[in-house]
């Protein structure tokens, strides 16, 4: 079973049970997020819930550890910056 | 919640927490079993849902793992529930808070079994936080839970029998591992053969894994060690080195290795937030990690907790069965186990002091660092600012030098550069590292305020 959830405006497949960072690292894509600080890019680090490098804003929600959150057909998946609310500026 | 309470809760359903709630349910209890996965199995028998057939050449004993499900089956599943914390006593029973999501579940039970397990211990090195670079078990988990790749063309180091199973996996699965690098000499094993000879099963797991490593040409090379990482976005390269007997770098030794991704291990650092959350004595163990002191029948210092598995002493799946089993037989509160099992964890326990003894992280690390180089990851605290802390600020412990420098206070709470720090320190201050200061969190997973707000009756405790 194949589905796809959309990533920074293009389409990232997936299969059961995978999760948003493995089906992101299976896609290609390595990093997700740019540091708070130098502003530095991060993706999966410990694969495991442990390390929070691989911070992600899914459905509008950031701060999800894409190696916890199962990718779910039709998610928008958006890549964040530094503590990911910035959209809550003025 | 007016539930009535579980005669046990076990936490983690990895091997130490399966063979927990099959023995305690055997003994006759009313067993709730919690965990974060959507599946039983840990990080060990990490898999997706359904069927393990896919992946069964990337595991190890599945008719273990399967002879513990059902034996454990009997358990009240709370499966995708992150414990945050756990409260209570055997005289007014214990209480297991966990979250999915927003949704906070409570888990009462007058016994509980605490099988955390534990995670890759890291020590930092140059560009160790390019995109590429994983820990070896965050290589492994990817590939044994989701069928994935970390990268084509990967470099594999740190110290350790595990980074064997990871370098094979990946090999099996079409990555050409450019070499392994064990920081130490696993020659020394030699020295432990009455260690070993009694779990031969071991001896011919190891020997599995080396074969396919020969199978597929991956080049296995001791006393080196992957020691700055390279790349703009991602990783391109490393640089590995020969170490000295105290792992400084050997001069001139240095050479460069493409690579897209690296998985890096240094043996574990065992889970222990809910063992501490109830005040549960501690021990550093013969590989240096803080781990839980428990008894004959795995009981804590605290009456009514036991703690099996990676917690109390960082032994591999075998080992956590074991334990789990007594574990399980003792919070069930029936006859104690028998004398076989005690024996298994006896020769277990002699094979992982065998290890650890072959294995140690030497303090040479600190050399390869440049003032520059991370050590908090989460809030980009250099080894430089660190030493400042101790050096210039006066810190003369890990806690004020976290204080001061930050480091461990971001997302992971000093989960991932808790040791380093602790190490800095002591090589700083003359001492040995103080795990337990850099250990304590008395939220395990993330929570909102609303769910915390929701629960005086645990505020008023902390």
């Amino acid at each position: 079973m194949s589905a796809a959830f959309e990533f920074d405006g293009r389409e990232v497949a997936f299969t059961d049970g995978q999760t948003v960072g493995a089906a992101l690292v299976a896609a290609g894509v390595r990093s997700w997020r740019t540091t708070r600080r130098e502003g530095r890019p991060r993706g999966i680090f410990c694969g495991i819930g442990v390390c929070f490098d691989c911070l992600v804003t899914v459905d509008d929600v950031p701060n999800q550890r894409a190696c916890l959150v199962p990718a779910a057909a039709g998610a928008i998946v958006r890549s964040q910056e530094g503590d990911g609310r910035g959209h809550l500026a003025v | 919640m007016a539930t009535s309470p579980y005669d046990v809760a076990v936490v983690g359903a990895g091997p130490a927490g399966l063979a927990a709630a099959a023995a305690a349910l055997a003994g006759g209890a009313r067993v709730a079993l919690i965990d974060a996965g959507r599946q039983p199995g840990g990080q060990y028998w990490r898999h997706r849902p359904g069927d393990l057939g896919a992946v069964a050449d990337l595991h190890h004993d599945l008719g273990a793992f399967r002879r513990l499900v059902a034996g454990a089956a009997g358990a009240v599943r709370h499966f995708g529930q992150h414990v945050w914390t756990v409260s209570g006593s055997a005289a007014d029973g214990f209480t297991v808070h966990a979250v999915a999501g927003d949704a906070e579940t409570e888990v009462p039970a007058r016994r509980l079994v605490l099988a955390p397990g534990a995670y890759d211990r890291q020590v930092p090195f140059r560009g160790w936080d390019l995109p590429g670079v994983h820990t070896a078990g965050g290589a492994q988990a990817l590939l044994k839970g989701h069928e994935v790749l970390v990268g084509r063309r990967v470099v594999v180091g740190g110290t350790g029998p595990f980074l064997l199973p990871v370098a094979a996996g990946l090999a099996a699965r079409g990555a050409r591992v450019a070499g392994v690098y064990e920081a130490n000499r696993p020659a020394g094993w030699i020295r432990h053969a009455g260690a070993v000879l009694p779990v031969a099963a071991k001896l011919t797991e190891g020997a599995g894994y080396a074969a396919a490593l020969a199978r597929h040409r991956v080049p296995f090379h001791t006393r080196q060690a992957i020691v700055a990482a390279h790349g703009g976005d991602a990783v391109e390269a490393v640089t590995v080195a020969r170490l000295d007997h105290d792992w400084r770098i050997v001069a001139g030794s240095e050479r460069v290795v493409e690579c897209d991704a690296v998985a890096v291990g240094w043996g574990f650092t065992p889970q222990l937030e809910l063992p501490l959350a109830l005040g549960c004595a501690t021990r550093v163990d013969a590989d240096g990690s803080l781990v839980v002191e428990v008894d004959e029948r795995q009981t804590t210092s605290v009456p009514g907790v036991h703690v099996a598995g990676e917690a109390c002493g960082v032994g591999g799946a075998a080992l956590a069965v074991a334990e789990g089993s007594i574990a399980g037989v003792a919070a069930a509160g029936v006859t104690s186990a028998p004398a076989s099992l005690r024996r298994r964890r006896r020769a277990l326990r002699r094979f992982a002091a065998a290890m650890h003894a072959v294995h140690p992280v030497r303090a040479g690390w600190q050399s390869w660092l440049a003032d520059d180089t991370l050590v908090c990851r989460c809030e980009e605290v250099s080894a430089g600012e660190v030493r400042t802390a101790l050096d210039e600020l006066g810190a003369t412990d890990v806690r004020t030098a976290k204080l001061l420098s930050r480091a461990g206070m971001g997302w992971c709470q000093g989960r991932v550069c808790g040791y380093a720090t602790a190490c800095l320190t002591a090589s700083c201050t003359g001492t040995a590292p103080d795990l337990r200061g850099v250990s304590e969190r008395p939220i395990a997973a993330p929570i909102s305020l609303g769910t915390l707000a929701g629960d005086p009756g645990h505020i008023g405790q902390q």
